[in-house]
């Protein structure tokens, strides 16, 4: 039997050059004359370490990385295709601590399986979820996932089988799935790993949902700086039809958005899917009643949907099993920024800021001392040291005026000004708001107005209290969370690094 | 632009449920950037106003409409990408291209944007060149890259 190595061909491993590891080891395969195969994967999400090469050995994988085209023939002269010894190998992978102490149940396969093998995808658990759901009521389906406690891991945390009851108990024979792909916030990059390194998780969570509510169509909307997303779901797609899981009942479509951060926002996701400009619509009524083209459509993030097939697989006990309070089962942290190991990390709700950025991060990449995290993406707050130790659960963070959203964690060192990141916050709702609601539109510009002249020693204090007046208006009164959450980031700055404001 | 190859893409679409963005996404994919004159073909096509067409495009960041530069470099000045000194690259760019963000340089080899986020936040900070991402770009790097990318072929 032949050799097996798996590389990953995810955007961010290829982005630092794992193309090209592969064909340098292509080619000395071929000036060797060795029989062995190359199967490109997703990614582990040890993003320290790739280009990651992984070995397939009697005692399982082992991984050799971070590898440069420089270090090949000494690999080859090594024999890591044994699985032996040299500078780059880092033992088993699954050994690692980083993967070992977690709790991988969504991203299950991610990294491990070939993304576009429907026979790999069964080898490693796929379809059971959906085997065990065709033999379930869609009320008893949309119950399971109730008591799964899951809730929407695209940031709002609204419990998703409630979502679904609505939807199922909706009059009419027309309803929709829509996924929202639109991972916009700046740290996260799960729902893009899981596209592009599981992709049929997530098909089968939309069939599976399309069940369960009574729902024959569904829709990806991709966001367009995901490109390699875009090939990898029309690949999958294409294959599931083929194999009989799409087109029997239920038909998947995916979309491109067109950069706007807006279309994160379900409202005008729904509205830009119709053809239109992504501006928010007024709630109630709510998408689950009136949605995609008027009729009740179930909108749910990338990571919520993959979760869904595990779920019944498994069972709604397994799952709420993991977890703390109200925050039930597994949460992707997206570990970003100025960090050293930065990286996926899948575990039970609960786990600490501190743990996550110094057990698994490391620390900062520079090596300096750490002054903010920005938890939630663009909308999250700035916290400083001494709220580290808050754990990573949704309500533990609304109770700090913070917010968990869909678990991206940017650390910043010590070079940070916190002025300029308040400013960058209003900067970016004013590039960014859809301009349906005056506080968003207008506000922001004023924000950024006001913030000027604070970081320009232009009557601070009379600034400070426009920046803090504009804030209050912009929560209360914004149509959606882009203008109703800017107030986060940019009060926290001020909040927490009020030093930042007044410098000389 | 080719109004029949234009048309063509439009009726290849037409029939999809919400078509317009498909479509303006086709035809910036053929032309790199929707031509005015392809407004009242869509807006035909599609049976919705020009003004439907033109205000969608407008709101889209993604859709140009005037032509790009011959590459487009796309550099994220988004959060985790400042954490990691985008700024600093992005006024490392401007300075040895002479291309300031949202700009085409005067011999349309190069048009220079911002982008809000890659998802390559592990690997900042992160820039797309002609549609491929590359992740720890120092200036130095973005040099290397810009270097290859100019280079008469």
């Amino acid at each position: 039997m032949s050799t097996k190595i798996y590389i990953s061909i995810d955007t961010a491993a290829v982005s630092i050059g794992s193309l090209t590891i592969i064909q340098g080891i292509n080619q000395e395969f071929r000036s060797r004359g060795i029989d062995a195969t190359i199967v490109r994967t997703g990614s582990r999400g040890l993003f320290w370490l790739e280009p990651l090469v992984e070995v397939e050995t009697p005692a399982g994988r082992v991984g050799y990385g971070p590898v440069t085209t420089d270090a090949i023939p000494s690999l080859f002269a090594a024999g890591f295709l044994e699985g032996r010894p040299h500078p780059l190998c880092l033992g088993l992978t699954e050994e690692l601590p980083y993967l070992k102490r977690q709790q991988r149940l969504t991203f299950a396969r991610c990294g491990i399986t070939d993304p576009l093998s429907l026979a790999d995808y069964e080898a490693h658990g796929g379809f059971r979820g959906l085997r065990r759901a065709l033999a379930m009521e869609p009320a008893a389906i949309v119950e399971e996932l109730v008591a799964s406690g899951l809730r929407g891991r695209g940031g709002a945390g609204f419990p998703t089988g409630v979502k679904w009851r609505t939807v199922l108990q909706a009059p009419g024979p027309e309803k929709y799935i829509v996924c929202n792909a639109d991972e916009g916030d700046s740290g996260t990059y799960a729902d893009r790993m899981i596209m592009e390194g599981d992709p049929f998780v997530l098909i089968e969570g939309m069939i599976i949902a399309g069940m369960a509510v009574g729902a024959a169509r569904g829709y990806i909307y991709l966001r367009s700086e995901y490109p390699a997303a875009f090939r990898v779901l029309k690949r999958a797609i294409a294959i599931a039809y083929d194999g009989g899981y799409l087109g029997k009942g239920f038909d998947l479509e995916v979309r491109l958005g067109a950069g706007a951060y807006i279309c994160g926002e379900e409202t005008s996701l729904l509205e830009s899917l119709e053809g239109k400009r992504g501006q928010v619509r007024f709630k109630p009524p709510l998408p689950a009643l009136e949605g995609l083209f008027g009729k009740p459509t179930v909108v749910n993030n990338v990571i919520s949907l993959a979760t869904v097939p595990i779920i019944l697989d498994k069972g709604a006990r397994y799952y709420a099993d993991y977890g703390m309070g109200r925050s039930r089962g597994t949460l992707t942290i997206q570990l970003a920024g100025n960090v050293r190991y930065a990286g996926l990390i899948e575990t039970a709700f609960g786990m600490t800021l501190r743990e996550a950025i110094y057990d698994y991060g490391g620390g900062t990449a520079s090596g300096r001392p750490l002054r903010a995290v920005q938890v939630g993406g663009p909308l999250g707050a700035y916290f400083p040291e001494s709220l580290l130790d808050t754990p990573l659960d949704y309500e533990a963070f609304a109770e700090r005026k913070g917010l968990l959203g869909h678990g991206g964690i940017v650390v910043f060192d010590d070079t940070v000004d916190l002025a300029r990141q308040a400013r960058f916050a209003m900067e970016f709702c004013a590039i960014e708001s859809c301009g349906k609601c005056t506080p968003c539109r207008i506000g922001s510009t004023r924000g950024v107005e006001a913030i000027d002249k604070i970081i320009a020693n232009q009557q601070r204090d009379k600034n400070l209290q426009i920046v803090e007046d504009l804030c209050e208006l912009l929560q209360d009164g914004s149509l959606c969370a882009l203008g109703g959450l800017t107030p986060v980031p940019v009060l926290s700055a001020i909040h927490h690094f009020p030093e930042d404001f007044h410098r000389v | 632009m080719d109004s029949a190859r234009a048309t063509a893409l439009i009726n290849e679409h037409s029939s999809l449920p919400g078509a317009l963005l498909p479509v303006l996404h086709a035809l910036q994919d053929e032309f790199g950037y929707i031509d005015p004159a392809a407004i009242p073909l869509i807006a035909q096509g599609l049976n919705i106003s020009e003004a439907d067409v033109f205000g969608v495009i407008g709101f889209y960041h993604d859709f140009r409409q005037k032509p790009p530069g011959k590459h487009v470099l796309k550099v994220c000045r988004a959060e985790s990408c400042q954490a990691m000194g985008c700024e600093n690259l992005i006024r490392h760019i401007e300075g040895t291209t002479g291309v300031k963000l949202g700009e085409t340089s005067p011999d349309r080899g190069l048009t220079l944007e911002a982008v809000y986020c890659l998802g390559n936040c592990a690997l900042s900070p992160a820039l797309m060149l002609d549609g491929e991402v590359f992740g720890r770009v120092s200036p130095s790097v973005a040099d290397v890259l810009l270097a290859s990318a100019r280079r008469p072929a």
